[in-house]
């Protein structure tokens, strides 16, 4: 409520992230017809406002005769548990080194921003592409694949500010007092990373949503018969002159979600740390 | 100063090695190459043979050090798909690549300059509002579904523009806006906010004090250094940018090395999957190192320190 009052925008993208939250998991509910089931007989119907359209199918059917519109629903699932956990793994990956970094510095230092940096030089999608591609698209794969694509940029900013950190009364304080180290980083300074990294956390999972619809978009997603955003699309490019809507409706699914979570990261980010203000 | 050039020098090749390992490494993530690449029912003396010609046999680091040696005279192995070199195979590809995201990031650069610019002159008028929605919608859009509404609006109902392969000036004007949007909307916010910055700079209230009129103040005072940033941004995005060429190159069927290494991929072509990544990471590092450089040479105030 307070996030509404300050920034409407933000408001506005807790509320698009809030339902999205709840398609996916009263899919059952909201879903008019089971996301996978075919029926030939009703194979490319248009969306209901057109004159062949039914309320049946609000959203049109695909060529297979399955319902755009629970389609869409039941797609939230994969999209949001994807990113969630995997900008979850690459944060707590990415927090321990950036810590680790920051707070002993020296050749731990070196080495970890050395590899943030090699990980960067990749293009991620490719990289995730010839890892999925490698090891199989699951959804565990796909986590780890995405967490792979995510750690440094967490790594980066933690170093940053714990190198800060490091050199503050309170934390000086605590290992004239003969704190070890562990301690020290897991009391006083993790605490005082938190904020900003729950910002690079909720726009890394924006990025991510995009990232995996792009791979399912490919053919390296999750595989059939769960519903997808990037296979609906995938599959909606072939009908793209009898029937736009199979690929209009995920394409806004994406959009929408990812919208809202940016518009929630941006106002969160003014909110905990008007420091961090994204200067571009 | 020559420190400077020689510790990046030295921290870019150590990259392009750990890029190496890595490219390498890909390769051994999946079980038996022999596997996938002979027909099913294969004997085993037939797999035996394909794993000692290909030399799946010795111990790893013999494989890395073979690889390394090969891959600095150029040689990555002959494609298992195509039977021939895979260097020469992608580098036929490169122009097209090269051709689309420099074409993107012109397109980029072009519609966000003059859009931050105009925003940041007339902050919450109408252009400044136009600028942030640009912003806000480019960076959470789809790219790969930009390109298919484009396909929908400009091929299918329109007729304008073709839809797959590469030829003339219309065939780069969708693949490389799909590509641009999202570079464009982070350019936009760049240029906006730096131009902000500028604008309330010294040097620009004495040029506005001389008498200077508004728009000569702002083009040559204020936007050359807020275009400094633009250069460091572009290059770091240049990672990003040739990711989106990958996938918006299956779209329209572009001839590119994205298209290539996706079907190198999905066919587990690992000699052009290993190049492919090795070059275009490769490229990334060799982009952002030039733009380092470029940065000193732009930005005087660095070259002192």
């Amino acid at each position: 409520m307070n996030l509404a009052r300050r920034s409407p925008l933000a408001g506005a993208g807790a509320l698009v992230v809030g339902l999205v939250i709840v398609a996916a998991l009263a899919a059952p509910l909201l879903a008019t017809t089971d996301p996978v089931d075919q029926d030939l007989a009703v194979a490319l119907k248009p969306p209901f406002w057109t004159p062949d359209g039914t309320l049946e199918h609000p959203l049109g059917t695909d060529h297979l005769g399955r319902d755009v519109y629970s389609r869409v629903i039941y797609g939230a699932r994969i999209s949001l548990v994807i990113s969630v956990l995997a900008a979850f793994l690459g944060a707590v990956v990415g927090v321990a080194a950036g810590l680790v970094a920051g707070y002993l510095g020296g050749r731990v230092d070196t080495l970890i921003m050395r590899l943030a940096d090699l990980n960067l030089a990749f293009p991620l999608i490719l990289l995730a592409l010839a890892v999925v591609a490698l090891l199989g698209a699951n959804l565990k794969n796909l986590v780890i694949v995405m967490a792979i694509t995510t750690w440094m940029i967490y790594a980066r900013v933690v170093r940053g500010l714990s190198l800060g950190l490091r050199e503050r009364e309170f934390v000086q304080a605590a290992r004239a007092l003969g704190a070890h180290d562990a301690r020290i980083i897991a009391r006083h300074v993790l605490p005082n990373v938190l904020a900003p990294v729950m910002v690079v956390w909720t726009l890394e999972v924006a990025r991510i949503i995009l990232m995996e619809s792009a791979l399912s978009f490919l053919g390296l997603g999750v595989p059939p018969p769960t519903p997808t955003w990037g296979r609906m699309l995938a599959e909606g490019r072939d009908y793209l002159t009898v029937a736009g809507w199979i690929a209009v409706f995920p394409g806004l699914a994406i959009l929408f979600t990812v919208l809202g979570i940016n518009f929630l990261g941006d106002g969160l980010r003014d909110l905990l740390d008007p420091r961090l203000r994204r200067q571009t | 100063m020559r420190a400077y050039i020689a510790g990046r020098l030295a921290a870019a090749v150590l990259v392009i090695l750990g890029v190496s390992v890595v490219s390498f490494v890909l390769t051994f993530l999946t079980g038996d190459p022999a596997e996938i690449m002979l027909p099913p029912g294969a004997t085993a003396a037939q797999i035996a043979k394909f794993r000692a010609d290909w030399g799946f046999d010795d111990p790893l680091f013999v494989q890395y050090w073979r690889f390394l040696r090969r891959a600095v005279h150029g040689d990555f192995g002959t494609s298992l798909r195509h039977g021939q070199p895979s260097l020469p195979l992608i580098a036929a590809r490169l122009p097209a690549t090269f051709q689309l995201t420099v074409t993107a990031m012109l397109l980029a650069i072009a519609l966000a300059v003059p859009l931050g610019v105009l925003a940041a002159m007339r902050r919450g008028g109408p252009m400044d509002l136009l600028a942030m929605a640009v912003a806000l919608v480019g960076q959470s859009v789809p790219n790969f579904w930009l390109a298919i509404m484009m396909i929908l609006l400009f091929a299918v109902s329109w007729g304008l523009l073709p839809t797959s392969g590469r030829g003339g000036i219309a065939h780069v004007v969708m693949p490389a806006a799909a590509i641009a949007i999202n570079l464009m909307a982070l350019l936009t916010r760049l240029v906006r906010s730096t131009m902000i910055e500028m604008l309330s700079e010294d040097y620009v209230r004495t040029a506005r004090a001389k008498g200077l009129r508004e728009l000569f103040v702002t083009s040559r005072h204020a936007l050359p250094n807020a275009l400094i940033p633009l250069v460091t941004v572009v290059g770091l995005q240049f990672g990003y940018i040739l990711g989106g060429a990958v996938v918006i190159e299956t779209i329209f069927t572009w001839p590119g090395v994205g298209l290539f290494t996706i079907q190198a991929i999905l066919n587990r072509d690992y000699p052009v999957v290993q190049a492919s990544v090795f070059i275009l990471a490769s490229a990334v590092v060799l982009i952002n190192l030039a733009v380092d450089l470029l940065y000193v040479w732009l930005d005087p105030r660095i070259r002192v320190t």
